[in-house]
């Protein structure tokens, strides 16, 4: 109970199943017991996805976490960030990537897109923080870094693991020929968050 | 924690085959459980394929089995009602060599057209289930069924979940056993399943309920741990991961390791020495059946759902009465279904039959998503093959008149997997329906595994490459047409044709997946201001495609640059940057 439980939520596609992979692996070259829940399959597909990632000095049991249960949540998406609102336990923390992607209903016309989500958020008692991280990543050169940046900026925020070890952990899950964009984008959002 | 390293459930079943000295498996994909077959073609010593569906996977594991290798084969929950009918009977042949069924459920339905518990199956076909809780257990019990099928001469399943096959946690590795493959002897009497040969084999099958039921008893994988014993547990699986988090020491357990058949002993022990006892199992109230057939009084789906999944913190709201403090979810906030990808050939026909509003029999794949707006393009979609062979009834029930208004549309793995049987129906019985194959040369809703179309082995290594146009004709097709979906004219006027023809034709709608690592769209469409803003690119639901201030827009960051909407731009006022 003691322990972390981190919510990675964003559109299939950005990256944010690699994210959970790098919270992971610093966490584990932390000492820390880990367990990471991934949803694969149909999801991947620009659907919203999940993903958890939960570390503790105790044996973590269970893989995922449930209304209330998170202390804060990784956005690559700000919609699905307000989405996880009723995940995050009282007063939590999220992070934001405030590049909007619109889901079908609002392409179609048949929803809106709600404005001011981070005001939202913070009217609900959450402790939020936006970048504009896919606009961070383009300037270390690739956009598709972005889930780095937003690694870049949980590291900043949370102090669980050292900052060698997050650098362990990206280089770690990237591929060889990307890692010096991604240790760029890493710094970028290490710098912004902090 | 060192020497251990994180691992997916998945790949930790295929390292509890290697380490067990598995020698042969084979799988059809199906999320939740096609990384375990990925990861076992990692290791040389194993040899993996892939096989056109569940019931030959399992077929060629049962041979590998009898030929004395320790085998598996991998599936997804309803890949088992496929691979039914040879494991049923297996269970009374036996085996030679260990076999493993592993098989992944998927409460929650996170890719899946149904939720059915296959724990069913273990009690029907009368054979031993095992279920991990974690990725330490998913290579360890994986072990184990290996040693447990020779032991007690049984097929042994596996029973997954998605949270376990999907989740990392740590694994300590361990060093491959060397297994000897066991001689085969012929033994009619043990292989050879006629009615006299089956009638002495049940009698054995009968006797090996009890058996293994015995050792259930006595197994280390079923263990009690008490603690507050006002609140007793069962649970197995990821279930009991569920219920230790939620309620840590302030309840006892009995954790399962092995699911069918139940330790009976064990329960009323344990069920003795506890105050309330609550069964937490996902899904159908398997365990507490049993328990209540026992004459123990039990709680579970009397206050759970057996819709869905659990979750720790819901657990703790109805077991303790403690509900988590969260935040009331903010109303109307849009849903975000999967969308086909930019640049995915499917959407090229599904934009021409949702604009001839034909009846659309619908199969499964990442096509299924033409059933999602703005196409609302599929009538049905009901299970792998399914379309080709309901389009056939529906013909022979509503008539000629109806069916020259009707298609089915299906992959090309899953006409492969069991759609070529329907089309085999149709030539055979007069039928005159239209089929689509949706050829993009690849399985890609699983995650791109190679098939028998493709050329292509499990481990990439080039095969004769299934030529589908000659099977469609060898079948007796003789109205066999090739298309390419971004040809939007050329589309359409070959489904008007075959749906006029009176006999049975095949439209193969080839284009490859937009994800293919050989494909290479270069530049961007971009609108220009000739737009008269007439929504027909937006009709085509490319994710690229937002009309956010009011005129359509391509977002350069999500196009692919296919051009297909190029080609449906009337006022061509759809350009491109290089
Ligand atoms: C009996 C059964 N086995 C496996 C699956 C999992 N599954 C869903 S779609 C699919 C393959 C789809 O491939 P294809 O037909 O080529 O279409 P694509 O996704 O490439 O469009 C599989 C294996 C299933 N739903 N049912």
């Amino acid at each position: 109970m003691s322990g972390t439980n981190i919510m990675i939520v964003g559109v299939g596609g950005q990256g944010t199943l690699l994210a959970s992979r790098v919270v992971g692996g610093a966490a584990i070259s932390a000492g820390f017991d880990v367990k990471v829940s991934e949803v694969h399959g149909m999801s991947q597909r620009g659907g919203a996805v999940v993903t958890y990632v939960k570390y503790s000095r105790q044996t973590v049991s269970s893989p995922i976490i449930g209304l209330g249960g998170a202390d804060l949540v990784l956005a690559f998406e700000p919609l699905e960030a307000l989405r996880s609102a009723a995940f995050l336990k009282p007063g939590g923390a999220v992070i934001t990537n405030t590049r909007r992607v619109d889901p079908m209903p609002v392409v179609v016309g048949v929803a809106e897109y709600p404005e001011g989500i981070a005001d939202k958020l913070r009217a609900l008692g959450f402790d939020v923080a936006e970048a504009d991280a896919a606009g961070i990543a383009a300037e270390c050169g690739s956009q598709k870094a972005a889930n780095i940046v937003m690694i870049g900026l949980l590291a900043a925020r949370r102090a669980d693991f050292s900052k060698a070890e997050w650098l362990a952990a990206v280089e770690a899950s990237v591929p060889k020929r990307f890692l010096d964009v991604n240790i760029r984008a890493f710094e970028a959002g290490y710098a912004v968050g902090s | 924690m060192s020497g251990k390293i994180l691992m997916l459930g998945n790949a930790a079943v295929a390292r509890g085959a290697y380490e067990a000295g598995a020698a042969f498996v084979s799988s059809y994909p199906g999320t939740p459980s096609t990384e375990i077959t990925e990861c076992a073609a990692d290791y040389p010593e194993l040899y993996a394929e892939w096989a056109p569906n569940e019931k030959v996977a399992a077929e060629t594991a049962i041979g590998a089995s009898v030929a004395g290798a320790r085998a598996m084969t991998c599936m997804k929950h309803v890949g088992l009602n496929v691979a039914a009918d040879p494991v049923f009977t297996a269970s009374y042949t036996g085996v030679n060599g260990g076999l493993a069924l592993v098989v992944a459920d998927d409460p929650g339905m996170h890719s899946s057209q149904n939720e059915q518990d296959s724990r069913n199956y273990a009690r029907s076909a009368k054979l031993p289930m095992l279920e991990p809780a974690d990725s330490a257990e998913c290579k360890s019990f994986t072990k184990l069924a290996f040693e447990l099928s020779e032991r007690f001469d049984t097929p042994v399943l596996l029973r997954l979940s998605t949270r376990v096959s999907h989740s990392q946690s740590l694994v300590e590795l361990g060093e491959r056993e060397s297994v000897e493959r066991k001689a085969y002897k012929k033994d009619p009497m043990k292989y050879v399943m006629m009615p006299g040969m089956a009638k002495l084999r049940h009698l054995v099958v009968e006797k090996r309920v009890t058996d293994t039921m015995a050792y259930a008893e006595g197994a280390d994988i079923n263990r009690i741990e008490y603690h507050d014993k006002s609140v007793g547990i069962i649970a197995a699986g990821i279930a009991h991961a569920y219920a230790r988090e939620a309620l840590g020491e302030r309840a006892s357990y009995l954790k399962l390791g092995m699911v069918w058949p139940l330790p009976e002993l064990l329960i009323r022990e344990f069920a003795a020495n506890v105050g309330e006892l609550w069964i937490i199992e996902e899904l159908d109230p398997f365990i507490e059946r049993e328990v209540r057939a026992m004459g123990i009084a039990a709680r579970g789906k009397t206050d759970f759902s057996p819709c869905g999944e659990y979750t720790s913190e819901e657990i703790r709201a109805v077991v303790l009465g403690e509900p988590a403090v969260c935040a009331d979810p903010p109303e109307n906030i849009p849903g975000r279904p999967p969308v086909m990808c930019a640049g995915c050939p499917h959407r090229g026909v599904f934009n021409v039959l949702s604009r001839m509003r034909l009846t659309v029999l619908g199969d499964i794949g990442c096509y299924t998503l033409g059933a999602l707006p703005p196409l609302n393009a599929l009538d049905t979609c009901l299970c792998m093959g399914g379309s080709v062979s309901m389009a056939h009834g529906m013909e022979k029930a509503a008539g000629r008149d109806f069916s020259k208004k009707a298609v089915a549309v299906i992959g090309d793995s899953t006409f492969l997997h069991s759609g070529i049987t329907g089309l085999i129906d149709i030539v055979y019985n007069k039928g005159a329906s239209t089929i689509i194959i949706l050829d993009n040369s690849i399985t890609g809703m699983t995650g791109h595994q190679q098939n028998p179309a493709t050329g292509l082995t499990l481990r990439n290594e080039p095969t004769r490459k299934l030529d589908l146009e000659a099977l469609v004709r060898a079948v007796g097709v003789d109205r066999v047409t090739v298309v390419d979906p971004f040809d939007d004219g050329a589309t359409a006027a070959a489904i008007k044709a075959e749906l006029d023809a009176d006999e049975p034709s095949v439209i193969i709608a080839r284009r490859p997946c937009a994800l293919l690592k050989g494909v290479r769209y270069t530049g961007k469409c971009v609108i220009t201001e000739d737009c008269r803003d007439c929504g027909a690119c937006v009709r085509s639901g490319c994710p690229a495609i937002s009309r956010r201030s009011g005129r359509p827009r391509i977002d350069p960051a999500q196009c692919v640059g296919c051009d297909y909407c190029r080609g449906l731009c009337k006022f061509g006022a759809i350009g491109r940057v290089e």
